[in-house]
């Protein structure tokens, strides 16, 4: 199956409604050519694996702005895990302390974007780190 | 140190403000023919107050200076909160944490990992009285930022008012009560619209009743633009939703001029100087007329429009954090030209974590600087009369109007935030300004120009899961010793009364008394109102 498109999962996770970037980084990734399905707002760490797996995406990107973060990602991580799904690249975007993001590129994290990373270098990264799916 | 040279973008660049709305090179006389300066312009303290609500400007009363400000456990912000009056501070202003933002409690699943983060938890009234303990509440004045369970979170402050012996006539303050905004920018919500919209009438006839210095909601455009509005869709939306609330209270059989005087505002400030000092003159104008015009209000209190200011949080960047010490500044200052009543500067690491106390003390001296050492207190609307801020005032005034058409022929605010359309709007205007910065069209200073090699990191305020902790052992213990056929009784009648057209204030004072809690009342509401589910736009 040459040319699929790249699969992304735009997840909001916790309480937090501030959606403004998660919708931008939506519509830009629709733009660079890939296939972008947005959870809506409020998602438990289970809520999004179960989504991942339905739509069979090769990436999540969970938007953050609560300072949640530490709780939220790596429980999504230990998720994945248990779903032998740890071949999806899995990057966050919002306000999180540059202290925080070895912890979180420990925990499976690839990519951490804070404010001002422009849509563009997000796009990149993905199309560079999703892995290559086998054919068929 | 090399200088770059301002490059590329430039000759490009087509010259627009923030709301990306082209400018002209040059104003005159010629383009302000057909305003009225008599009608429209006016002066200060008089119909349509363009040029201010008071006649005496910052002369007779300086701008409050209110910073927004809660974390961790009530006891820890009780003690910020006396340090503050100590210091001579007379009015409060009380963030909470998420979870109680969206009306659950401490304990609650959802609530993990966001306890105590983004503000003060508040889950019952014990909460409360540690949160006011010592605080005399007939003489301060507290301003609340909740929305969706708003009504609760004021009958805790008013059932803490009532222990302290306090005269209910004499409390004031400000709740901020918004709903309609959080269904088109904010998105903290329990109930469908037209629910919360009874809620939120409930208070408004409440307090005209029996808290009559109270100020019943606090109708905000700052949300509206941090999701990316313009400064023309901030004004028109706000306004517009300013108008539902009044529809309402009318409907509801109030005299339009026996609460629209405790109506009041909250703009954003962002970086087109102009552009915001142009987008406040036209809100007072558009509010004095719609209420005059539109209700028929005879009261010259219910036309003027208060507003509080808060810098535009999202127009802060995490690189060189420095510079935003800059923006906050002239930001701040297109507040105090526009008129503010209030205001609330940003600290510098706004676009990394709550602020530290150092940080926040900087952004509090910007506003002391202003006041104290630029001289723009001196003259009432200094700007007032210059052909390029009257040509965008009442350009301003123009395509609010033409908003309200758009929303009218919807059906109202509720009608057009059922098809989406605030959202859509606001949604498009973020994607292009977005595309316009990548673009290189629109320059931010650090991030797409001028960048650095990354500096050495900020000091960040922390905040741990202690209060997490504490918080379900308090609820633990509430919940084993509290009389529980009580509370269920006040849970009963509350359910009773929101399916009749009783006003749930007082059932409310009721249920908190009785130490139900935040989300045991919010859930009992739920069967009766139904839970908003947004739509996919």
């Amino acid at each position: 199956m040459a040319g699929r498109k790249i699969r992304v999962l735009v997840a909001k996770p916790g309480l937090d409604g501030h959606d403004r970037g998660a919708k931008i980084v939506a519509r830009a990734l629709r733009d660079a050519g890939m296939e972008v399905i947005y959870t809506g707002l409020r998602q438990t760490p289970e809520s999004i694996v179960m989504a991942a797996l339905q739509e069979d995406v090769d990436c999540i990107g969970l938007s953050v702005l609560s300072g949640a973060h530490m709780v939220l990602c790596p429980r999504l991580m230990e998720l994945l895990r248990e779903k032998e799904m740890s071949d999806v690249l899995v990057v966050v975007g919002g306000i999180i302390p540059e202290a925080d993001i070895p912890r979180l590129k420990e925990a499976g994290i690839a990519g951490v974007f804070l404010p001002g990373t422009s849509t563009q270098e997000i796009a990149r990264f993905i199309s560079d780190h999703v892995p290559s799916k086998p054919e068929g | 140190m090399v200088t770059k040279p301002i490059s590329g973008p430039r000759e490009a660049e087509r010259f627009t403000t923030t709301s990306l709305t082209p400018v002209h090179r040059l104003y005159t006389p010629a383009d302000i023919v057909d305003i009225d300066p008599e009608q429209e312009i006016g002066l200060p303290g008089e119909f349509p107050f363009t040029r201010g609500i008071h006649a005496t400007g910052y002369r007779g009363k300086l701008w409050t200076m209110r910073q927004f400000a809660g974390f961790g456990s009530a006891f820890d912000s009780n003690k910020r909160f006396k340090y503050l009056l100590e210091h001579g501070q007379t009015g409060l202003s009380v963030a909470f944490d998420l979870p109680t933002l969206m009306g659950y409690d401490s304990d609650h699943p959802v609530s993990e990992g966001e306890v105590g983060k983004c503000g003060v938890a508040i889950s019952s009234l014990a909460d409360m009285e540690v949160l006011f303990d010592g605080i005399p509440l007939e003489q301060v004045t507290t301003s609340m930022t909740i929305n969706c369970p708003a009504s609760v979170i004021f009958a805790m402050y008013l059932a803490v008012a009532e222990k302290q012996g306090a005269v209910r006539s004499r409390i004031s303050g400000t709740l901020q009560n918004d709903i309609l905004k959080e269904y088109i920018a904010q998105k903290e919500w329990i109930y469908p619209p037209r629910e919360s919209m009874r809620l939120v009438t409930d208070v408004i006839v409440f307090c005209t009743r029996e808290v009559p210095r109270w100020n019943t909601i606090s109708i905000s455009g700052y949300h509206i633009r941090e999701a990316g509005s313009t400064a023309l869709q901030e004004l028109a939306f706000t306004l517009r939703d300013g108008i539902e609330y009044v529809q309402w209270a009318v409907q509801a059989g109030l005299d339009v001029d026996a609460f629209a005087p405790r109506l009041s505002f909250f703009f954003n400030a962002h970086n087109d100087f102009f552009e915001e000092i142009a987008k406040y003159r036209a809100a007072r104008r558009i509010w004095a007329k719609v209420m005059r015009d539109r209700f028929g209000a005879k009261d010259p209190r219910s036309w003027m429009l208060r507003f509080h200011t808060q810098t535009a949080g999202c127009s802060l960047t995490a690189q060189q954090p420095y510079n935003n010490v800059v923006r906050t500044a002239i930001q701040a200052l297109a507040g105090v030209l526009g008129g503010t009543q209030s205001l609330h500067t940003n600290s510098l690491d706004e676009a990394l974590a709550l602020p530290t106390e150092e940080a926040a003390t900087i952004a509090l001296r910007t506003q002391q600087i202003l006041a104290m050492e630029s001289g723009v207190t001196n003259t009432v609307d200094p700007l007032g009369g210059s052909y390029f801020v009257e040509r965008m005032t009442s350009d301003m005034e123009r395509g609010c109007f033409d908003y309200f058409e758009k929303i009218d022929a919807m059906g109202g605010m509720i009608g057009a935030i059922e098809h989406g359309y605030p959202q859509r709007e606001i949604q498009d205007s973020a994607y292009h300004y977005q595309c316009a910065i990548e673009r290189g069209e629109k320059v931010i200073v650090g991030v797409n120009e001028f960048v650095a090699e990354s500096s050495a990191p900020l000091p960040i305020l922390h905040i741990d899961d202690s209060v997490a902790q504490l918080q379900s052992e308090r609820l633990r213990s509430l919940r084993a010793s509290r009389n529980q056929a009580a509370v269920d009784r006040s849970l009963t009648s509350l359910q009773a009364g929101a399916r009749s057209n009783e006003n749930t204030m007082p059932l409310l004072l009721d249920c908190v008394r009785a130490y139900a809690t935040l989300g045991e009342i919010c859930d009992a509401l739920r069967p009766v109102f139904g839970e908003y589910q947004e739509s996919a736009i």
